[in-house]
């Protein structure tokens, strides 16, 4: 038997009905990482012996980014600058998740400090995809997203700044969602850019998304940024009923760049909500060509900041300096810095830096930060006239390694889709909606308002059941 | 105009850095305390380490309100928290969480008292709230530093003064103020041993006459007030040498040196400070309604000034008397309590400024931690101008209470100490002295009635204390002049 | 539009030790992103105000109340170094 391709909703049926127990469920997981894993390296570390409880809630084998703490187990961002790192305390999804059970399979791989959307920049080496092993799985949760395609996990953690949860998804053929920001408590994640990071859910389907969701959403005391909202039961959500909802299309998507396979994958997807009784509006979004724009400076400024207190001093990575340049101590800082660090990571907290320092502040912070008011109210206004809004995930499928590497604008630019989201701070989902010639997999994303992630279980659910 | 007699006007603006007495620390749950053994109290938060968040601790913004309010600031309505990026490894994130354009407060002023009499008005630039760092210690021996992270998030009140002092005395006079203002407050121990509370200075000078503000350097590592006062005078005199001879001042940042009793430039950290401040994204803001800010304001308790202008008009006492009494609010309080024991508010004043504030400065302890009790105090006030005892027997008293906690009256009885007023007693005494003493008594009967004194001291000793001077003076006189 | 030494200096602000070869192609690629980034120019900001949270959340407070802490060791076993319970560093000279 093989319940590791089952999902979970599948496999705690089973339990329940005493055909399966949570540990043949992790056996078999662990069966497929021995087989797979050479090949696809979805993690960075695979933890010994996880324990199992039986009678758990939810006993679900569960990949975790390698950024979001876990009490004593090693914890890197894949950067070779935490190395050895274990930290002292659990993330408070992670105390969810032990609270209801969850299996830890590992830590997924992911880009160093979550920089990039190919997962090529992990000091621990590539991962690959699991539909073509000479493809990027994405990024920069692309350890998590590869992990749940290659069924070296049923449920993956990933972190979402600017589509790194959504866009390794649509690459890897399975569901991603970043929840609205404020929905799930980062106390534990460690931090890229603050005001635009959110844990989510990577899973084989709508309803697995929906499960884990109701896990790891609520308000946490050790978050300021986290909302006191009750929390739905998600899974209330998934109907096959999309009548009535409209749902609008932004011209600004769908012009140069795209990939035509994707496109038509996109509006074959459409054709069939609007068979189901959903209605669509071509909407404008008239500040998306700023989004790349804005997303880099305000990302990269945080970053530069929450990444500075890697220096060598406290954990991780030191590196002694043979000999003196400036002083021992500043010596310290800067070696193990350029050692400890990978190159995208330098170029983004360079930029950050600069975009901060004296004399650009208001050229380049300010700015982005004005601009970004500017790209909220484009969603404010569209979600006025609509429920939700429909567009591809990735302009393209998942690229060759190595394709993007020399060129990290084209890297960025790779995000266009889903960056809006990150900086308006609205809800977003990516789920399969077919496939490429090559056999890759192509993914739908739909953004709804901000806590109404209800809206994309259901027309997810709605879409799932009917393509 | 000759450089070497070229007046200089000195210019002088503080920063204040006041550690805030709550329970915990800024930004978490754990215990804002000192004193206790190196890394003890710390948490993911306040080491910064990867993943954890800040939550901005109440009592704090409360504590920031209270401050501003009492400085005569204008609270903001709308506050936020920025970062401040620097590296150090007493800062473990690499940046500080504070506030650099909408701290709590702005636009304030103190009122200083000075030698002369006259207060001064000092104006507070803005006071602004954020966390302390941890502490470093030195380590010669093994060649390196440690770094203890107990007071890494302790909460800090920076209270930065405009330019507005002249002098070092200037100075001393604004921090005397502004350190009891803060006592009053009951917001922090301003305890600068301990580092409750630290100074630094901006300094510079310009010749008299001249309205741009010249160079500055800042001063910083002075321990005390002292220090503040010896720091300035130090560089005041280094400025204008340097000036004299033809030298420019350079901003810069100099560390005084206590043992030298000089100030020396921190070349190695003269790096461009480029703190790259932005908003801190993991806080959110802060409004404080003008209702909070009313409901602060009317609990303020009384502040010096107010206390000392009303115990004076109050009591009738003096100047001097009503400004010792309310450097510490604690003393004045108890002043207060005697007051309504016993009528005689000057006297009591005397034995609080006197022999008390003796005490209390010996053994650096609060008066509510002396075993004497206004009851116990008043009592032993009320013998001696009974006369039960002499002045000088109600000193010993007082020693002796402030050692065993003993009431005043059960010490008298014990120890036989009540003053003899007894005629009989005393007439034999009186004949003694005279016999003893024709010399002064000539004297006396000549018209020297000051001599009546020595004869006084002289029966005094003989009683060894316990009679009655007046008594016995009436007596001397009575026998001698016959009146 | 940004040059070597701009990029030496935020080098030196970020505590990152650059060699010259990096020196060369970080100014590069930051010259491209920045060139990108000028975009942003286009557009006319100043009656926008800025948004540095995208929640309208305020006043989220603790309150003044003592959690455990974590016991020397426990902090101290993260630490790259330690001496009778410090965390130690090279020596700073001041």
């Amino acid at each position: 038997m093989t319940p590791n391709t089952l999902t979970a909703h599948a496999i705690l049926d089973l339990i329940k009905q005493k055909k399966l127990s949570a540990k043949d469920v992790f056996a078999s997981v662990s069966a497929q990482i021995q087989k797979t894993e050479k090949d696809v390296h979805a993690y960075a570390t695979i933890f010994d012996a996880p324990q199992i409880q039986e009678n758990a809630a939810v006993p679900i084998p569960i990949a975790i980014k390698d950024n979001i703490c876990i009490k004593g187990e090693l914890t890197t961002c894949s950067s070779q600058i935490l190395s050895g790192f274990k930290p002292p305390y659990d993330a408070t999804v992670i105390q969810k998740l032990k609270a209801s059970g969850a299996v830890f399979t590992g830590h997924a791989n992911m880009d160093e400090f979550a920089f990039g959307s190919s997962t090529e920049t992990s000091y621990y080496g590539p991962t690959r995809n699991p539909w073509n092993l000479a493809c990027v799985p994405g990024g920069s949760s692309g350890g998590s997203a590869a992990a749940v395609a290659a069924n070296e996990a049923i449920w993956a953690l990933g972190s979402d700044t600017g589509g790194s949860i959504r866009q390794p998804a649509a690459l890897c053929g399975v569901v991603g969602l970043k929840p609205t920001y404020g929905r799930v408590s980062r106390y534990g994640l460690i931090a890229f850019a603050s005001s635009l990071d959110q844990i989510g859910p990577i899973t084989k389907d709508i309803t697995d998304a929906a499960l884990l969701l109701n896990i790891i959403a609520g308000h946490d005391e050790h978050d300021s940024t986290s909302v006191d909202l009750p929390v739905p039961d998600y899974t209330k959500a998934l109907r096959n009923d999309v009548k009535g909802l409209k749902i609008g299309i932004p011209k600004e998507y769908f012009i140069e760049g795209i990939d035509p396979q994707v496109k038509k994958s996109v509006f074959d997807a459409i054709a069939i909500l609007k068979k189901c009784g959903a209605t669509f509006e071509e909407i404008s979004l008239p500040h998306t060509e700023y989004a790349v724009s804005t997303y880099y400076i305000v990302a990269t400024a945080e970053a530069s900041s929450n990444l500075a207190r890697f220096d060598g001093i406290q954990y991780g990575l030191r590196r002694k300096p043979d000999h003196i340049r400036k002083t021992p101590l500043i010596d310290l800082y800067e070696e193990t810095r350029d050692i400890g660090f990978g190159t995208e990571a330098k170029r983004r907290i360079m930029l950050g830096t600069y975009a901060l320092s004296s004399g650009y502040y208001d050229a380049y912070y300010l700015k982005g930060l004005k601009v970004r008011t500017l790209i909220k109210k484009d969603f404010d206004e569209a979600f006025k006239k609509v429920d939700a809004i429909i567009t591809p995930t990735s302009p393209t499928t998942a690229f060759k390694i190595g394709e993007k590497t020399n060129d990290p604008l084209s890297m960025y630019l790779s995000d266009i889709y889903t960056i809006s989201a990150n900086l308006s701070g609205i809800p977003a989902i990516s789920i399969p909606c077919g496939l490429s010639k090559d056999n890759l997999p192509i993914g739908l994303q739909i953004m709804a308002k901000p806590f109404d992630e209800e809206m994309l279980f259901r027309i997810g659910f709605t879409f799932e059941q009917n393509k | 105009m000759n450089q070497q007699t070229q007046q200089f006007e000195t210019v002088i603006g503080l920063e204040v850095h006041l550690q805030l007495d709550t329970k915990t620390k800024i930004f978490c749950g754990c215990a804002n305390a000192f004193g206790h053994e190196p890394n003890t109290l710390t948490c993911p938060v306040c080491l910064g380490l990867p993943g954890s968040l800040p939550v901005f601790n109440k009592q704090v913004l409360e504590y920031g309100i209270k401050i501003g309010l009492a400085l005569n600031c204008t609270v903001s309505s709308f506050i936020k928290f920025d970062r401040k990026n620097y590296y150090y490894p007493d800062l473990p994130k690499a940046y500080q969480i504070s506030q650099y354009d909408m701290p709590v407060a702005r636009n304030g002023f103190i009122m200083a008292p000075s030698q002369n009499g006259e207060s001064k008005k000092i104006r507070i630039h803005r006071a602004h709230l954020e966390e302390d760092a941890g502490k470093l210690i030195h380590d010669d021996a093994a060649n390196c530093s440690l770094v203890d992270y107990n007071r890494t998030g302790t909460p800090l009140m920076e209270i930065v003064s405009e330019p507005d002092m002249h002098s070092p005395q200037d100075a001393y006079e604004y921090l005397q103020m502004l350190k009891l203002t803060l006592q009053y407050l009951n917001v922090s121990d301003c305890d600068m041993e301990k580092g409750s509370l630290r100074c630094d200075a901006n300094i510079s000078i310009r010749p008299v006459g001249q309205t741009n503000l010249g160079t500055k350097t800042e001063i910083k590592n002075m321990n005390s007030f002292k220090a503040v006062k010896e720091a300035l005078s130090y560089e005041i005199g280094r400025q204008e040498s340097v000036v004299r001879s033809g030298g420019v001042i350079v901003q810069e940042t100099r560390l005084w040196d206590e043992n030298k009793q000089m100030t020396f430039s921190m070349r190695s950290k003269e790096e461009a400070h480029d703190y790259r401040y932005f908003p801190e994204p993991d806080l959110v803001p802060f409004t404080v309604s003008e209702q909070k800010i009313e409901e602060i304001k009317t609990a303020l308790p009384e502040l010096p000034l107010q206390k000392q202008a009303r115990i004076k008009e109050r009591y009738r006492l003096n100047d001097y008397d009503s400004f010792i009494l309310v450097q510490d609010p604690l003393v004045a309080g108890f002043f207060e309590e005697c007051v309504t024991l016993y009528p005689d508010a000057k006297k009591i004043c005397n034995w609080i400024t006197g022999p008390v504030l003796q005490e209390l400065n010996a053994k650096k302890v609060p008066i509510t931690e002396l075993k004497l009790s206004p009851k116990n105090l008043t009592t032993l006030i009320q013998k001696v101008e009974e006369g039960v005892v002499s002045n000088l027997v109600g000193k010993d008293i007082l020693k002796n209470i402030l050692e065993t906690g003993q009431d005043a009256g059960d010490i008298i009885q014990s120890q036989g100490l009540a003053q003899v007023s007894d005629d009989g007693a005393l007439l034999k005494i009186v004949d003694e002295l005279i016999k003893e003493n024709e010399k002064v008594v000539g004297q006396i009967k000549a018209g020297e009635e000051k001599a009546i004194g020595f004869l006084v001291g002289q029966g005094m000793k003989k009683m060894q204390g316990k009679a009655n001077p007046k008594k016995i003076t009436e007596l001397l006189k009575r026998r001698i002049l016959d009146v | 539009m940004i040059s070597k030494n701009d990029v030496k200096y935020v080098a030196s602000l970020s505590r990152i030790h650059l060699k010259d070869e990096e020196v060369q192609a970080l100014t590069q690629d930051l010259e491209r992103i920045l060139g990108y980034i000028k975009n942003l120019e286009k557009l006319d900001t100043s009656h926008v105000e800025p948004t540095s949270h995208v929640l309208p959340l305020k006043n989220v407070f603790r309150e003044d109340i003592i959690k455990p802490s974590f016991s020397q060791q426990e902090a101290l076993k993260i630490s790259v170094e330690q001496q009778n319970g410090f965390f130690k560093v090279p020596k700073i000279i001041e």
